[in-house]
């Protein structure tokens, strides 16, 4: 494989750059392979990327309904974290940070990876108390946190609605440093990249449409291009897994639901930080072409339609508009919709199944992006030795039977109301 | 914007309603024996077809009915909507 760098970069810049090697090649399928991956997203391509890298097992082929990238993987607003209070998601999410700082090196890929700082925005002395909870426990597990005051951040994000009149005024905040951003196509290329230099064929346009599963045990599966055996199969198709686990005979505690998100027209440098106005359902962050980017909540009814409705888009730009007043000088560029996994307590599912040889990787609700690198480590890990890692050992399928949940908002089993 | 025809009201806005979930979803019966499995699946077991689902609504900034709607979940079409008491 070609390797990037300043002087390849030299060297074909004489030739026009028409002499770039092909990143990845269009594999056709083969009658067999070790193991399946379904879903050339970033958690199906990191899988394949580890299973070759970290356990050898090269002859492996991706599969993928559409393109490489085309879902949530190229659908998300590029957040990186580890800000959370329980010690399952804090450790599986601050591994997951410590692998996103050496990403681009790994991978030989700029993923842009930009530690800018995520700040959520607390809006009562109640709040401050729970962020202060929130900043020690993530204080305890090594992660960083650090609690700001409402004049620290009048000099961070002075944009901010920071006057008499604000209907949420803002009290301080609880930042993670080392959050920040990253450019979420290029991770899904890079690790593409890296498992076809393996050996891994990475097939696109080719669906699967059931599984051979005889005696408890995966022998294969039918695919929209002929039957492909194998003993293994991972699953990675956050938002369609009840889909594929319906042909499996598997009921899962998932709903399909629609998240939206948008980009503004670049600006100059405005905010620095990632921000969360977790109050109003807001969050953005602006990227370096200087876009604002922004989110908020689900549209809030089972969806699997790539695209969402209007009232959602309203709302989440009118908290915006409330928390960065000047945001409504904007112009929209893009909306687009992706499909979450959410799950009943919000958390991941990572795990084996019933069927000998069928993996689960599933649920990754909102965050799933910030997880591609750790969520790939763990589950090729699961794949190759049969067995659970140690650090998704608590996203297990049997918690929902066992009541061993991570409920991180104490939300409870309402999915749709996030 | 989705617009709902409250089997009360007429068609409305979806901004006046809220949204409740599968609708198949029944309560183990009171008073008798339920296995963990079961009430495991109550709670957390829902539908999630890509197609025609059956769901509830609130018309909770109307008149605060609870009902039945049968959607596609891919293309958001609303086939039809009936009360609690009635087939879908």
């Amino acid at each position: 494989m070609q390797k990037y760098s300043i002087f390849s970069l030299i060297k074909n810049a004489f030739s026009n750059h028409k002499d770039w090697e092909v990143a990845w090649k269009d594999s056709e399928p083969k009658k067999e392979y070790d193991v399946l991956i379904i879903g050339a997203g970033g958690h199906g391509l990191a899988t394949a990327y580890y299973l070759a890298k970290e356990h050898k097992i090269t002859n492996v082929a991706v599969l993928e309904k559409g393109w490489l990238g085309g879902g949530n993987v190229g659908r998300n607003t590029t957040i990186l974290r580890s800000n959370y209070m329980f010690d399952p998601n804090g450790l599986f999410y601050e591994y997951g940070m410590k692998m996103w700082e050496n990403l681009s090196q790994e991978l030989n890929y700029n993923v842009m990876y930009s530690p800018r700082g995520i700040i959520n925005l607390a809006h009562s002395d109640a709040q401050m108390n729970v962020f202060y909870r929130r900043g020690n426990s993530m204080r305890l597990n090594g992660i960083d946190a650090v609690m700001l005051g409402r004049d620290e951040l009048k000099k961070m994000i002075p944009f901010a609605d920071f006057s008499e009149s604000a209907r949420f005024p803002i009290f301080g905040g609880l930042m993670q440093p080392r959050g920040g951003t990253a450019r979420h196509d290029a991770v899904a290329w890079g690790y593409a990249r890296q498992a076809d230099s393996m050996g891994v064929d990475i097939i696109q346009h080719c669906e699967v449409t059931g599984f051979d599963v005889q005696n408890g045990k995966l022998q294969g599966v039918q695919t929209s291009r002929g039957n492909i055996k194998a003993k293994k199969v991972g699953l990675c198709v956050a938002g369609s897994t009840s889909l594929l686990a319906e042909k499996l005979n598997m009921k899962l505690p998932i709903e399909s639901h629609v998240l939206q998100a948008c980009v503004s027209e670049p600006v100059k440098p405005f905010l620095d930080h990632v921000v969360t106005f977790g109050a109003g359902h807001f969050y953005c962050s602006q990227s370096d072409k200087g876009e604002m980017v922004m989110g908020g909540d689900l549209d809030g009814y089972n969806s699997y339609a790539q695209r969402g409705n209007l009232p959602t888009l309203q709302h989440v730009l009118t908290e915006g508009v409330a928390m960065f007043p000047n945001l409504s000088r904007l112009k929209m560029l893009r909306t687009w919709g992706g499909i979450m996994d959410m799950s009943m307590d919000g958390s991941p599912i990572i795990d084996k199944t019933h069927i000998d040889g069928v993996y689960l990787n599933c649920g990754w609700c909102y965050g799933g992006f910030k997880a591609t690198p750790v969520s790939g480590w763990t589950f090729a890990y699961t794949i190759a030795k049969d067995q659970v890692h140690e650090l998704s050992s608590k996203y297990r399928l049997d918690r929902f039977n066992t009541g061993h949940l991570i409920d991180e908002k104490g939300l409870g089993t309402k999915t749709w109301i996030g | 914007m989705l617009e709902i025809k409250c089997p009360y009201c007429g068609s409305r806005s979806q901004n006046e309603f809220s949204y409740g979930g599968d609708s198949n979803i029944k309560r183990p019966e009171l008073g008798k024996e339920v296995s963990d499995k079961d009430w495991d699946n109550f709670i957390y077991l829902r539908k999630n077809p890509r197609g025609k689902h059956s769901e509830l609504w609130h018309h909770v900034a109307g008149c605060r009915q609870w009902f039945k709607v049968l959607r596609d979940t891919s293309t958001h079409e609303i086939f039809k909507t009936a009360k609690l008491t009635e087939e879908l």
